[in-house]
């Protein structure tokens, strides 16, 4: 568990917690998965929650070797699209034009030029026993999906999507409606992968602008109109191969 | 309320006290945590209809159901405003702290 701090001896948690190595909350949790093997218990999750940057970058190894050892763990990624508690770099789930401290938009570029990495289908293509995406702006579909990864004999894996008031340039009291506008406007989408097939959980008819969710945000705020352009068709071509591919209900 | 209790945080004397490795008991809170807060969320419980939804969204989990209506936390409350704003009857108002 790498997204959660806390000054020793305090903790939040009612539950037992460990803070991990930055980059090895899988590996962590597929030694607690094990320790709870050979104490032979049998009513128990072992759930850690780590950062964009500590799963999609520097932590991808460890969990990747988590969900090929089948361990029965829940791995939640927290995704808020930069290493924000070390200062707002970018991380490789930061997306397309996003002003980071180490992609500063000037003369020559604006903002980050590289596009979010596709972590869930990364993911997924471990063949993984479940897989989710998810937002806090759609609360009770997070904690369907939580629920679910709790019956899972297996690894599981839930991606949720998190806004960060300093990194973003929002205020506090928006972030649930930022992140819901953001599954609104296709920017993120609601998924699952089980039994090897994907599924859409919601297919909006019609989307929001592109433009109204990034205006939000000041970490956009330098973009130009064709910069909305690349990244509104970017995103009709990632929902025109997902709605030709996967299942939708 | 579901949290541990705030405890008084004694420091160990001898090596003895020390825990035996870097874990320690789940819960121990030895202080409460809302010193940054400069805007208290204030529910009108009169007019709450006990939706919950404020409850479901907070994301320091200090709201929490209380006869059917709702109750904070305010020594863990942060004063985010995320309770006021999702608020579908805008029973909670945000104040300005006096401390």
């Amino acid at each position: 568990m790498s997204a959660v701090g806390f000054i020793y001896p305090q903790l939040c948690f009612s539950n037992n917690a460990i803070i991990s190595t930055f980059p090895g909350t899988a590996s962590m949790l597929s030694g607690v998965a094990a320790a709870a093997k050979a104490k032979g218990y049998k009513d128990y999750h072992v759930l850690g929650i780590a950062g964009d940057g500590g799963t999609a970058d520097i932590g991808l190894q460890a969990l990747s070797g988590a969900i090929d050892r089948r361990d029965k763990i829940i791995y939640i990624c927290y995704d808020n699209e930069a290493y924000m508690n070390t200062g707002i770099q970018k991380s490789s789930l930061t997306p397309f034009g996003a002003k980071t401290t180490t992609t500063p938009p000037g003369k020559n570029i604006r903002g980050t030029l590289t596009v979010k990495k596709n972590m869930f289908e990364i993911i997924a293509a471990h063949n993984i026993d479940y897989a989710a995406t998810a937002s806090i702006g759609y609360v009770q579909d997070l904690i369907n999906k939580i629920q679910k990864a709790s019956l899972v004999d297996g690894p599981s894996y839930i991606h949720v999507f998190a806004p960060c008031p300093t990194g973003w340039g929002i205020k506090t009291d928006e972030t649930f409606e930022i992140a819901k506008e953001v599954v609104d406007s296709g920017l993120w989408y609601l998924a699952e992968y089980e039994n090897g097939e994907f599924t859409l959980n919601r297919n909006p008819r019609e989307f929001t602008p592109v433009e109204n969710y990034l205006k939000k945000q000041s970490r956009f705020r330098h973009l130009l109109e064709e910069d909305i352009i690349e990244i509104t068709e970017a995103r009709d071509r990632k929902w025109e191969r997902m709605r030709r591919q996967w299942n939708k209900n | 309320m579901n949290r541990p209790p705030v405890r008084k945080y004694i420091k160990p004397k001898h090596i003895s006290d020390y825990p035996v490795g870097p874990s320690f008991s789940a819960g121990y809170l030895t202080s409460d945590n809302s010193g940054w807060r400069t805007l208290r969320p204030v529910i009108d419980n009169d007019s709450c209809t006990g939706c919950l939804k404020c409850y479901l969204c907070c994301p320091e989990g200090v709201i929490y159901p209380k006869e059917g209506k709702i109750d904070i936390d305010y020594d863990f409350c942060k004063g985010c405003g995320i309770c006021s704003k999702i608020c579908r009857n805008k029973v909670i108002k945000m104040e300005k702290e006096k401390k």
